[in-house]
């Protein structure tokens, strides 16, 4: 089923929580809200299931509006961080809870309750607790209860409030895996809520990325990755080392360095902030070269086929302030030549740079 | 409240004293342990056990067939059937306004509620007394309804009606006390959770939120009873002191010993002390079920 939001607009005591939010879920497609604590992104997944109501928008279930449909009538699975498995029931009444509560003359006859629950728990491989209570079980066992709860009633759509937020990151990453196996299966359009960017990046067909309650950027995983809207997108897809400056031609000033860009968004004499990953950065030892910003070599961590520098920026250094500090991933051949407290140049592939907002 | 701790962190507690004991890094010096052992154990002997020990012993001083004819006299019956009577109403719609004021005040925000929340401390704050005071000027002949109330020949004051409206007043905090602290460290998710599931209010109050406090309930429901019928001061200022019509057990207690008639008021004083003993053991039980793993209850 398709969902839409359109200008969902929601405050909290005074806090505007989501301003004016639109967005498309198409059918069938497992989609990431992505962002920061505090970003609105539960509390948009809440006001599509109906427990929160919006200011002001409404949300669209399959074309109808559903802005005044109550939770019970929108047919929607919720899967909660901390499981809200019911405690007094067995696993296997957890699951048949949806059915058993149906009006009676929807309810199915107990055996096909009895069906249709065990093949949920062999859906999520878990049959063979069908008698335990919750309490007897780990994190990531009652998150997958949890979730085959929530598909009992064959829900439209299925909506998962930072499921893994509570697993420690082995079952997290397992737990990952799974629910994309199980997604590719059921083809239930899906958003989930998270604020780790590995997970979204990894089990998503498509990220959007919230901050203060705006959407900065929608897109496949790739897309929001590797051409990010914003300096927020960018910054928060992962590592990044920053530089702040002004563009001149071909190049950005920062301080005494220039850097070379990538033409994106660089009028001459704009202020700019830069962006490069630290995978995109390079050491050179000759301070001779033309472009980069001089640096002292910090750390060297060196585990696995990378190697991560840690410098600091040589010019604050020199001037007794505190010092950028920058972080290169390099193959670690490369890193074994260097040593700690070496000046080196640092030589970034082209920038990606963001006109510096009025502030 | 302390009751929401021992009820709900009993076990780990005990797992705890056990550690610390066995443990020689933390184990404390012998006669400092000897020390505060004594001194809890002497507290406990001296103004616990041994006024309990004096009520048997005073109800049995003039032998079992005195106590027992004390017991049995119609004015003491009359006692303990009024006694009865006012718990048994006092006590239920003081279990369905408690769930009532500890679910608005756990699950919604409203204004007021601070003050809801503090009023519902009312009864334990003021005192018994003026508890019944409150009712005589407000129901008695002088009072604000009094005369409405007499023109339609309802007695309220010096009449049972107003013994269970005091009862009611003293002993409202106990459930709502109970459950307020439970259902806010639940949270809502489990409500929202069969909400989303189809369940109607009333089949997602019976089927997950009753079941999820039920310990709790029968706790503050036990205390609740416990002190309906012991409650003194409130029920006597409104009562009247009518022999065999308007006397809780306590009260007439108090006329027996006033008019040195000790082993019989001992003796009526003794089944209270029962009743107390009955009630503290319920509550153990309650307290050792609540702590059990769920696995292990008999799904009630």
């Amino acid at each position: 089923m398709s969902i839409q939001v359109e200008e969902i607009s929601k405050t909290f005591a005074g806090v505007t929580v989501l301003d004016r939010v639109s967005l498309d879920f198409p059918t069938g497609q497992l989609v990431a809200l992505l962002g920061p604590s505090g970003c609105g992104k539960t509390t948009l997944l809440r006001v599509i299931a109906g427990l929160e109501t919006a200011d002001a928008g409404r949300v669209i279930l399959e074309g109808e509006d559903a802005s005044r449909t109550h939770v019970r009538e929108r047919q929607v699975g919720f899967v909660f961080q901390h499981y809200a498995l019911f405690r007094h029931m067995t696993v296997f009444e957890n699951v048949a809870f949806g059915l058993r509560v149906q009006p009676r003359k929807q309810r199915p006859k107990e055996p096909e309750i009895r069906r249709r629950v065990t093949r949920l728990l062999e859906l999520v491989q878990m049959q063979w607790l069908a008698d335990r209570f919750p309490q007897q079980l780990s994190g990531g066992q009652r998150q997958r209860i949890a979730l085959a709860r929530a598909l009992a009633v064959e829900p439209r759509v299925l909506l998962l409030d930072e499921p893994f937020g509570a697993l420690d990151a082995q079952v997290r990453k397992e737990l990952r895996r799974w629910l994309r196996a199980l997604h590719d299966d059921l083809h239930v359009t899906s958003i989930f809520v998270t604020h780790d960017q590995e997970e979204a990046l990894e089990v998503a067909d498509r990220v959007v990325l919230m901050n203060r309650g705006r959407v900065e950027q929608i897109g496949t995983p790739d897309e929001v990755y590797e051409r990010p809207a914003s300096p927020f997108v960018y910054s928060f897809l992962g590592a990044a080392n920053v530089f702040r400056g002004r563009v001149e031609g071909a190049n950005v000033r920062v301080g005494e360095a220039t850097l070379n860009h990538d033409g994106s968004d660089a009028d001459h004499g704009a202020d700019v902030v830069a962006f490069v990953r630290p995978h995109e950065l390079d050491i050179v030892t000759d301070l001779s070269a033309p472009n980069g910003v001089d640096a002292l070599v910090r750390r060297i961590l060196a585990f696995g086929g990378s190697a991560r520098v840690e410098l600091d920026g040589i010019e604050e250094v020199k001037a007794g302030a505190e010092p950028t500090h920058y972080e290169v991933v390099l193959p670690r051949e490369r890193a074994g030549t260097l040593t700690q407290g070496q000046q080196v140049r640092l030589v970034p592939t082209p920038l990606r740079v963001f006109r510096q907002e009025a502030a | 409240m302390a009751i929401t701790a021992t009820l709900h962190g009993g076990s780990p507690i005990a797992h705890g004293a056990h550690r610390y004991e066995n443990n020689a890094a933390t184990r404390e010096q012998p006669w400092v342990r000897r020390l505060i052992l004594t001194l809890a154990l002497a507290f406990f002997v001296l103004f616990l056990l041994m006024p309990l020990v004096v009520v048997f012993h005073q109800a049995l001083a003039k032998g079992w067939g005195a106590a027992l004819a004390a017991v049995t006299d119609p004015d003491a019956l009359a006692a303990v059937r009024l006694t009865l009577l006012a718990a048994g109403i006092a006590v239920p719609l003081n279990l369905v306004f408690g769930v009532a004021a500890a679910w608005s005040i756990a699950r919604f925000e409203f204004r007021g509620k601070q003050i809801l929340s503090t009023l519902i401390d009312l009864p334990f704050s003021v005192s018994p007394v003026i508890a019944g005071l409150i009712y005589v000027l407000m129901f008695g002949a002088q009072g604000w309804f009094g005369h409405w109330f007499i023109e339609h020949d309802i007695k309220i004051v010096f009449a049972v009606p107003g013994i269970v409206l005091a009862t009611m007043f003293v002993t409202f905090p106990f459930v709502a006390r109970e459950l307020i602290p439970l259902m806010q460290a639940q949270g809502r998710d489990d409500e929202e959770a069969a909400t989303v599931l189809g369940a109607s209010g009333l089949q997602t109050f019976w089927r997950v939120t009753l079941p999820n406090i039920k310990w709790g309930l029968l706790y503050g429901t036990i205390l609740c009873n416990a002190r309906a019928m012991g409650e003194f001061g409130a029920v006597s200022v409104v009562s009247g002191h009518i022999r065999g019509q308007t006397n809780t057990m306590p009260l007439h207690v108090e006329i027996l010993y006033n008019e040195y008639n000790f082993a019989a008021a001992f003796a009526v004083a003794s089944l209270l002390a029962m009743l107390a003993l009955v009630t503290l053991a319920l509550k153990s039980w309650v307290e050792w079920q609540a702590n059990r793993p769920v696995a292990q209850q008999e799904i009630i």
